[in-house]
């Protein structure tokens, strides 16, 4: 029988959330890495033994953890104990410095700070680990300040893939309020040199020749407040995701309005519809239906929490637009937990699963599609990020 | 031989318990200390100072016999209670958080 793992990142360290196909008993291991904070957990599709974490601290900075026992037991990837220091370096795993060579482009020294001036470019964390489709030691990550990395060796060294930062509109991104992050990496999987990767807040960007060259992909985004509305970046994208078969077609929440495009991110139209806010974190697509999605709309930019203090996950089956509120088992009064942007994922069961995790350290499960609801763990970190992994 | 004192999540980085004891070549210093501990410890590079400028993180401090070295330069030697053993050489976290 199959069985899931829902790997959870949090506040103060990880869990791994485990049950069979059934999805209603599960066994809840951890906390690992306590203490730290945990922005992603994500397995890789080609691998799901090989898991990758990231591990941050404002005392202690960034580290990366590699399992290759399905999170049993972990590494820092060229990190172990030697009694030879010679030979090839070690502990580069969290080394993640940005490409200022001129061989490789235009080498990109600021972006833009809150205040408009310009500031230099300074790592602070990963945000998101997005293995490769199809090889276990290549993995990207999504780092503060915005920029893309990629390993090729099973995350023991990381090199920046300067085409992003260096393709020209990077001297005016600007963070948000969150930091100037870069946390959302889909591959294409009918065409691996195609990606799309977000950043808030820049916005949306395509390559679609295995990162060499990058090109902004907002055109159609409406963000009240800033000078120029079609403004090629400075769009506060919060999330994008796409089905496997239909990979030109992309939902996105951003700070106001959910979206959608069917042509690669060319042109995006706004799919709000019935939705009670216009603001969210989080956006997910069915499993098995392209064309059903789930957002949690939050109260506001200011109000960083469900409105009415009912917890709603909102599902479209028409691809946005109409919407309807999905309620039973989740709280429906005096709830005010958010739920960050990386904070859902789908199972790929016949039964589409779906899960989420909150600020207030729950962790929800659906395993039909999102009509019912039971929490799998009530009183965990807060939640930073949660994925899923379908096993056999 | 040096002995170090870690930070309780450096500890678990390392995976060690208690003092870490090194043996350095040479005039212990600061940068001594750090290049014998990353070197034995390759997964607390980054950690204490900075991949690229070797700069201290802003949140960790040095001590040894009751001094503040965090702004020593870091080819100053240490005292001879740490270069002897006698007295540990305590890599600090700022206590915050509460």
């Amino acid at each position: 029988m199959s069985k899931v793992r829902v790997l959870v990142g949090t506040r103060k360290g990880a869990f791994v959330l485990t049950s069979d196909g059934k999805r209603e008993r599960w066994d809840v291991s951890g906390p690992l890495f306590t203490g730290w904070e945990i922005y992603h957990v994500k397995g890789s599709p080609a691998d799901p033994n090989r898991l990758y974490a990231s591990q941050t601290s404002g005392w202690f900075g960034q580290v990366i953890q590699r399992s290759n026992d399905g999170g049993k037991t972990w590494e820092t990837p060229g990190g172990g104990i030697t009694t030879d220091p010679g030979g090839m370096p070690k502990g580069e795993s969290n080394k993640f410095v940005y490409d200022g060579s001129a061989e490789t482009g235009k080498p990109l020294t600021t972006h833009q700070w809150y205040d408009g001036t310009q500031r230099p470019w300074e790592f602070k964390r990963v945000w998101h680990l997005e293995p490769s489709l199809s090889d276990p030691d290549t993995v990207y990550a999504g780092v503060e300040d915005a920029a893309l990395f990629r390993s090729t060796d099973g995350a023991k060294t990381w090199q920046e893939m300067p085409g992003l930062r260096g393709h020209g509109t990077g001297s005016k991104w600007q963070p948000g309020a969150g930091g100037m992050c870069l946390h959302t990496i889909l591959i294409d999987p009918s065409n691996p040199k195609r990606m799309y990767i977000a950043i808030s807040a820049a916005g949306a960007f395509r390559t679609d020749d295995g990162g060499k060259s990058w090109k902004p992909i907002n055109k159609g985004l409406r963000s009240q407040y800033i000078p120029d509305q079609d403004a090629e970046v400075g769009h506060c994208v919060h999330r994008i995701a796409l089905h496997p078969s239909r990979p030109s077609t992309l939902f996105m929440q951003k700070h106001w309005d959910v979206l959608r495009t069917d042509d690669a991110g060319e042109n995006w139209h706004e799919v709000s519809g019935n939705l009670p806010t216009d603001f969210g974190f989080v956006i997910d697509v069915h499993a098995h239906e392209p064309e059903t999605i789930y957002v949690i709309p939050i109260k506001s930019d200011s109000e960083h929490f469900v409105p009415d203090g009912k917890l709603r996950v909102y599902r479209s089956r028409t691809g946005g637009n109409q919407w309807e509120a999905l309620t039973k088992g989740l709280p429906q009064s005096d709830c005010y937990v958010n739920i960050l942007r990386d904070a859902m994922a789908v199972d790929s069961l016949d039964k589409c699963g779906i899960y989420f995790g909150t600020t207030g350290g729950q962790v929800y499960a659906s395993a039909d599609a999102g009509d019912t609801w039971a929490p799998i763990v009530r009183d965990l970190p807060a939640v930073l990020s949660v994925e899923v992994q379908t096993l056999p | 031989m040096i002995r170090v004192v870690l930070p309780a999540h450096l500890r678990t980085l390392a995976k060690v318990d208690g003092e870490v004891k090194l043996d350095i070549q040479g005039q212990a210093t600061l940068r001594s200390v750090l290049d014998t501990l990353e070197a034995r410890y390759p997964m607390l590079r980054g950690t204490i100072r900075d991949h690229v400028t070797q700069q201290r993180r802003p949140f960790l401090r040095f001590f040894a016999c009751e001094e503040d070295l965090s702004h020593e330069s870091p080819d100053t030697p240490l005292p001879d209670a740490i270069a002897t053993g006698k007295e540990p050489f305590l890599i600090i976290g700022a206590i915050a958080g509460g």
